[in-house]
């Protein structure tokens, strides 16, 4: 084993990485209690698993596998929006209702209003940051707790939901644009583009920083791992395009199914932007700060009211972006649009994944895996026969064990020094 | 030594409602040299130094910078002259690693995207100036560091910025002994850089042992501010117990003096 010691950034001597070096400090950071989303990621696994040797024929089946992504987007999107929230340490309770109220938005707009989906849609997005604009007011600047604020939203926004559509009633939606965004397929073609694209890009990106941070004599992460990197993401990708690709109709000849949903490219979409915002932006870095030690952020001169209200707003963004797409997976609209189970399964996704409760930890990439868990429990479960309690209690106890993780990892790191 | 001070305040009021907390408050900061702010818990050194950092606003009084009258009314303009304050809180934010601590509020971009290696560069820089060799790497988390090492990020944090004064607030004050003498020694080192440093210090042999002027709050007074040479430690403890040590210190006062003094800072 060599160690080769390198002199960089004026003069701060350091221990240049190996790819050995590199996965022994990983390893050190998980034991630290810096676990990121390895919980989630096996626990995917380890799900998988379970549900395919024991459901091989339908769980493994082409098209349960596309049904997973239409069923887990309104959740992933919701969950995405919290990770924001939770980067703060606050909470946003009417996220599923706030989705359900804007998703009712387009459908009326669209149905009774008789208008263009170009119309409905962004009425929905405008419709969800008032909503986060409103209560992000009201926790920033009224100094509300936002589980009071959201507490009382969540109640309000059940009540404007069933008094938009009447008092109960069912309205439906037959836009075809609208309809495709949660139901139909990339064709064969745009689907490789699509994954090609993706796998690209990650390879420019990784590369480009490696090179450049190279050049700077900066440390970076070993070449060995940065191909590892693209590498597995090309596998995953790819294998995934691969299923998704074979026709999965019951009946090709009346309807052909297949390519990747296209609900996947725009999960990938708010997926990369959001990340980008967060990771690459002075805005993320303020977010980070404001979560991690408020004081100190505003010391800094960061305008901690301000990010405070933008985390809501974004939060409810991107429960509008979830409620158009139930919408448009169910073809209507109907009082619990957004209600039942949605939040829980949002925030649960949120934490799964490995977004502390406790506010300065997380990652938008976290509400995707952790949204994946849910949709594949939740999935897996219906087709082994377990009945809804069932399910609940099962997402209940995977939900705590992600809590429970998250604070013991805290206390883990606080051991550690490692705070 | 410089024969013109950098900083100086010359009688500073400053009531909170009907306390008043400091009383013609008078200080000098020479460049290169180190100031130590001593005084009793309840003193006024807290709001003094919060009074320069423009936290507070003076009632009244005087403030001249580099020669030039200046008026102080925000952290910004503070800022803005140079002067940085390092809290006895640290201000840093755990879940950020030390470049981006270091960078907090005043980051590097290019274009809207972070100009990450800029920033990283910069910090390496300056804790090269400061001579620090001791992180692992500038990428660490602020939480895995000791508490000497997370004195010396908020230090750097201060200097990074072509600050002309440092005020450290109880720099030393949770620290053990090796990492006292670290942080010392980092101290000094600003004031050997050409800054004008000022200590806030209770514990009389770290102030010895780096300051060139020492000066002595007495509930809300400036009891004196002498030459660290010119005293012994025991006429410090004197000044900041009672005032007043020989010649040295404020005239003995009236009782009456003494009645409309709240000390009104919290240590």
């Amino acid at each position: 084993m060599t160690t080769t010691t390198t002199t960089t950034a004026g003069g701060i001597q350091a221990v240049k990485p190996t790819v050995s070096s590199h996965l022994r400090d990983y390893w050190a950071r998980v034991r630290g209690g810096d676990l990121g989303s390895l919980p989630a990621v096996l626990g995917l696994l380890v799900l998988f698993l379970i549900f395919s040797t024991a459901r091989t024929d339908t769980f493994l089946s082409a098209l349960n596998f596309a049904n997973l992504f239409n069923q887990g987007a309104q959740v992933t999107f919701i969950a995405m929006g919290l990770v924001f929230v939770l980067l703060l340490g606050e909470i946003d309770l009417s996220a599923g209702y706030a989705s359900g109220v804007c998703g009712a938005v387009m459908a009326i707009l669209l149905t009774n209003k008789g208008m263009e989906w170009y119309v409905a849609i962004p009425a929905a997005m405008i419709t969800g940051i008032i909503i986060g604009f409103s209560i992000g007011l009201l926790v920033a600047k009224l100094g509300i707790p936002s589980f009071v604020v959201t507490l009382a939203a969540f109640l309000g926004f059940q009540g404007v939901l069933l008094t938009m559509l009447g008092g109960g009633k069912n309205v439906s939606i037959t836009d075809e644009f609208v309809r495709a965004l949660n139901n139909d397929n990339l064709s064969v073609l745009w689907s490789w583009i699509f994954t090609i694209a993706a796998v690209v890009g990650y390879a420019v990106v990784q590369l480009n920083r490696y090179r450049r941070r190279t050049s700077r004599k900066l440390i970076t992460d070993p070449l060995g791992i940065v191909l590892l990197r693209i590498g597995g993401l090309a596998v995953l990708l790819i294998a995934a395009t691969l299923v998704l690709t074979q026709e999965r109709a019951i009946n090709p000849a009346i309807n052909s199914l297949k390519g990747v949903p296209i609900v996947v490219p725009i999960i990938a979409v708010a997926l990369v932007v959001w990340t980008f915002v967060l990771g690459r932006t002075t805005y993320g870095r303020h977010v980070y700060a404001v979560g991690g030690n408020s004081e100190a952020a505003r010391r800094a001169g960061i305008p901690v009211d301000r990010i405070r209200i933008s985390v809501f707003v974004i939060g409810s963004f991107m429960a509008s972006i979830g409620g158009i797409l139930i919408v448009s997976r169910a073809s209507s609209v109907d009082p619990n649009t957004g209600g039942s189970n949605i939040l829980l399964y949002s925030v649960g996704a949120a934490v799964i994944g490995g977004t502390s409760l406790f506010g300065g930890k997380g990652k938008v990439v976290n509400a995707v895996i952790g949204g994946a868990v849910i949709a594949v429990i939740d999935n897996g479960m219906g087709l082994m026969g377990f009945s809804s309690g069932q399910k609940y209690i099962f997402t209940g106890l995977v939900l705590l064990a992600a809590a429970s993780v998250d604070a013991l990892a805290r206390r883990r790191a606080a051991s550690t020094g490692n705070r | 030594m410089a024969a013109t001070p950098l900083l100086e305040l010359r009688g500073i009021d400053k009531s909170f409602g009907p306390v008043q907390v400091l009383h013609d408050v008078g200080l000098n900061v020479y460049p290169g040299e180190v100031t130590a702010l001593v005084g009793d818990n309840g003193a006024g050194k807290s709001t003094l130094v919060k009074c320069i950092s423009g936290i507070y606003t003076i009632d009244s009084g005087t403030v001249t910078f580099d020669g030039k009258e200046v008026a102080i009314h925000s952290p910004r303009d503070a800022s803005a002259l140079g002067i940085e304050v390092v809290y006895q809180d640290l201000a840093l934010c755990d879940n950020l690693d030390i470049v981006q601590n270091m960078f907090l509020g005043r980051e590097k971009k290019s274009g809207i995207v972070l100009d990450e290696d800029t920033m990283e560069e910069m910090a390496g820089e300056t804790l090269r100036s400061l001579s620090v060799r001791t992180v692992k790497s500038l990428r660490q988390l602020v939480s895995s560091l000791s508490g000497g090492q997370r004195q010396t990020v908020a230090i750097a944090k201060a200097v990074l910025w072509n600050s002309r004064i440092v005020i450290l607030d109880e720099p030393t004050a949770a620290l053990g002994v090796a990492q006292t003498a670290q942080v010392l020694e980092l101290v000094r080192r600003l004031a050997d850089n050409g800054l004008g440093v000022v200590l806030i210090s209770h514990n009389m042999n770290d102030v010895f042992a780096v300051s060139d002027r020492i000066a002595a709050l007495y509930l809300g007074r400036m009891a004196a501010q002498v030459k660290a040479s010119d005293v012994t430690h025991s006429q410090v403890v004197e000044l900041i117990t009672g005032g007043r040590s020989g010649n040295l210190g404020l005239p003995p006062e009236k009782p009456s003096d003494f009645v409309d003094i709240t000390p009104g800072d919290a240590q």
